[in-house]
């Protein structure tokens, strides 16, 4: 009966319902879409990592897996790498930032093509001149280019050569030399890929490795894939903490709002069922279901609005971000959005239990 | 009919703070009525009448003096007592019909079964008192699409669901017209002659109070007139 009761007077304000579930809505999407970009953008990198084929990963010194850094491993090593048992190719890159999460990353096509068995190209080729920029399908499609397309980035202008399928180590790819060269850094690598002459004995080459360059991180891509997550990247989980934190406080305002007006609005039939001999427990129970079913059902729409977020963000950024669905997720989601909502609800459901059954009733 | 008392007052005051100011609302009530007894409180705005049904039906405590329901002490009565009291000993019937305006006439009588802790299923018994009222047909409509004898009439179910000792209905008839009227009074006369149900109605109207047995005047916070068989 109470449920009935609260169900008739969440549809009496069609209006105030629907604007506290689209509230509602809206923070749980705004958890779950940072939660999952932070996800789905790992879960790229690692994708990417290890879509080029090698075996083992070499960083420089000092420097984490995840987070940009300068080039800073010489470049003479890679010889040095190849003298290793088990190895037989390697090849360095160069990474540098362009604003945002994107990266320019340089490459020797060759010894990139040795690992990887080379991009597999949409449109185009190979670089032809030291301005030649390879870009994957999704880079292309967000900037509208094409092979012959002229690319403005580190202050030069750069001829798309080729568009790629994507999933092979970076977005946009550029020659070694060119960049270590606009960058200051020539010599200079940010990572060694290794490509064994057998995947079993990894673990043997990076042991053996580790032993010879103890100062360098060195990575199995098995490993790699794990170290790719939101506890790896400096900040991140504060700052996902921070956004729920704010997710709680626009639900909590939101719910306060609503339940407050509810509750003044109501205030005679709150008087009407203390007449009929409703305790104080009784009106707090109808509020807090009410409250309950409203959370609820906004973070089923909240649940589904994550996927129209997604939607949007292929159709418009797919290169500089991927969102994950994450249905990890939705229950903790739901229980932030509840416990929100709940806490919004608190002075009023007091108030109305405490409310004065005469003045109520004398209330017009 | 002294052994049969429902409701025993005595010496009942009661006074409100309003501000810094205190209100005498009922100053020195006595009064007595029986178990069947239909009675009438008639009595100008002021005179406190609205405050003694406020304290027999439990949603205010007296402020001194004695008043007994069925034997209970009210002057003795915590807030859940009070609460219990009005689920289980009175109903109201109130001039505004004060219907849930988001729930059918069906539902409306049936929370106030949720709230006693009873379900509301299909009580013969009960279809009878519907049948009496009037409203068996008109169940499934909201407040909105009632007119007020029909609210009232619901109202009346609803007060008298749980069957309590007292219904206590404040002006029932002051919103209605003539006919309306009528036919409220004569289902409050009809409930009371033919389940025995107690009632004390407050009104203005002399013609509504000719339906109870006797009629009680009240004035400044006192009963100023011994009872006087209407009937």
């Amino acid at each position: 009966m109470i449920i009935k009761l609260v169900v008739e007077n969440l549809k009496h304000r069609p209006v105030r319902t629907l604007l506290s579930v689209l509230a509602v809505g809206v923070e749980v999407t705004m958890m779950l879409t940072l939660v999952g970009l932070s996800e789905g953008m790992l879960e790229d990198s690692a994708r990417r990592a290890r879509g080029v084929g090698a075996d083992v990963l070499v960083r420089a010194p000092g420097t984490s897996l995840i987070g940009l850094s300068s080039a800073s491993m010489n470049e003479k090593l890679l010889g040095f790498f190849e003298q290793q048992p088990h190895v037989r190719y390697a090849t360095g890159t160069v990474v540098y930032p362009i604003g945002g999460v994107n990266t320019i990353t340089g490459i020797d096509l060759e010894e990139f093509n040795r690992i990887s068995g080379g991009f597999r190209y949409q449109q185009g080729g190979q670089f032809r001149t030291p301005d030649d920029m390879i870009v994957d399908e999704f880079y292309a499609r967000q900037n509208k280019l094409t092979v012959g397309s002229t690319v403005r980035l580190l202050d030069r202008n750069w001829r798309v050569c080729g568009i790629s399928e994507p999933g092979k180590l970076a977005r946009i790819v550029i020659p070694r030399r060119t960049l270590q060269y606009l960058t200051s850094t020539t010599g200079k690598l940010s990572s060694v890929f290794l490509k064994l002459d057998n995947p079993a004995n990894t673990d043997k080459t990076v042991a053996a490795l580790k032993q010879r360059l103890p100062d360098y991180p060195i990575y199995s891509m098995e490993e790699l894939t794990s170290l790719y997550s939101v506890n790896n990247v400096p900040g991140l989980k504060a700052f996902i903490g921070v956004i729920i934190g704010l997710s709680i406080v626009v639900g909590f305002l939101v719910v306060f709002l609503s339940m407050y007006t509810a509750v003044l609005e109501r205030t005679r039939e709150i008087g009407i069922l203390k007449a009929l001999g409703a305790s104080p427990a009784y009106v707090l129970n109808m509020i807090f279901r009410e409250t309950a079913l409203l959370a609820l059902v906004g973070s089923v729409l909240g649940i589904l609005l994550t996927y129209g977020s997604r939607w949007v963000i292929e159709t418009m950024v797919p290169a500089s971000l991927i969102q994950k669905i994450v249905p990890g997720w939705w229950p903790i989601a739901a229980a932030i959005a509840v416990l929100g909502a709940i806490l919004g609800a608190m002075y009023p459901a007091w108030k109305a239990a405490r409310q004065d059954a005469i003045e109520a009733l004398a209330y017009e | 009919m002294n052994n049969d008392i429902v409701i025993r007052v005595h010496d009942l005051r009661k006074i409100y703070r309003v501000g810094e100011v205190d209100v005498h609302a009922l100053r020195g009530v006595d009064l007595a009525v029986s178990r069947g007894e239909f009675l009438a409180i008639v009595g100008p705005s002021g005179s406190g009448k609205s405050t003694l049904f406020h304290i027999l039906g439990g949603l205010t405590p007296p402020t001194s003096g004695t008043v007994y329901i069925h034997g209970k002490d009210l002057l003795a009565m915590a807030e859940s007592d009070r609460t219990e009291l009005r689920k289980t000993e009175v109903g109201f019937v109130f001039q505004k019909y004060n219907l849930l305006p988001t729930l059918t006439a069906a539902d409306n009588i049936a929370i106030a079964r949720h709230i006693a802790g009873k379900d509301f299923q299909e009580d013969p018994k009960f279809r009878e008192v519907l049948d009496l009222l009037g409203i068996s047909r008109r169940l499934h409509h909201k407040p909105r699409a009632l007119s007020g004898g029909e609210q009232q009439r619901v109202a009346i179910a609803r007060a008298i669901v749980n069957h309590p000792s007292i219904l206590l209905a404040d002006e029932p008839t002051g919103n209605l017209d003539t006919e309306n009227s009528n036919v409220v009074l004569g289902l409050l006369r009809n409930l009371n002659g033919q389940l025995g149900q107690t009632i004390l109605m407050i009104t203005h109207n002399p013609e509504a109070a000719a339906y109870a047995h006797r009629t009680v005047h009240m004035r400044d916070g006192k009963v100023v007139a011994e009872p006087v068989e209407s009937r």
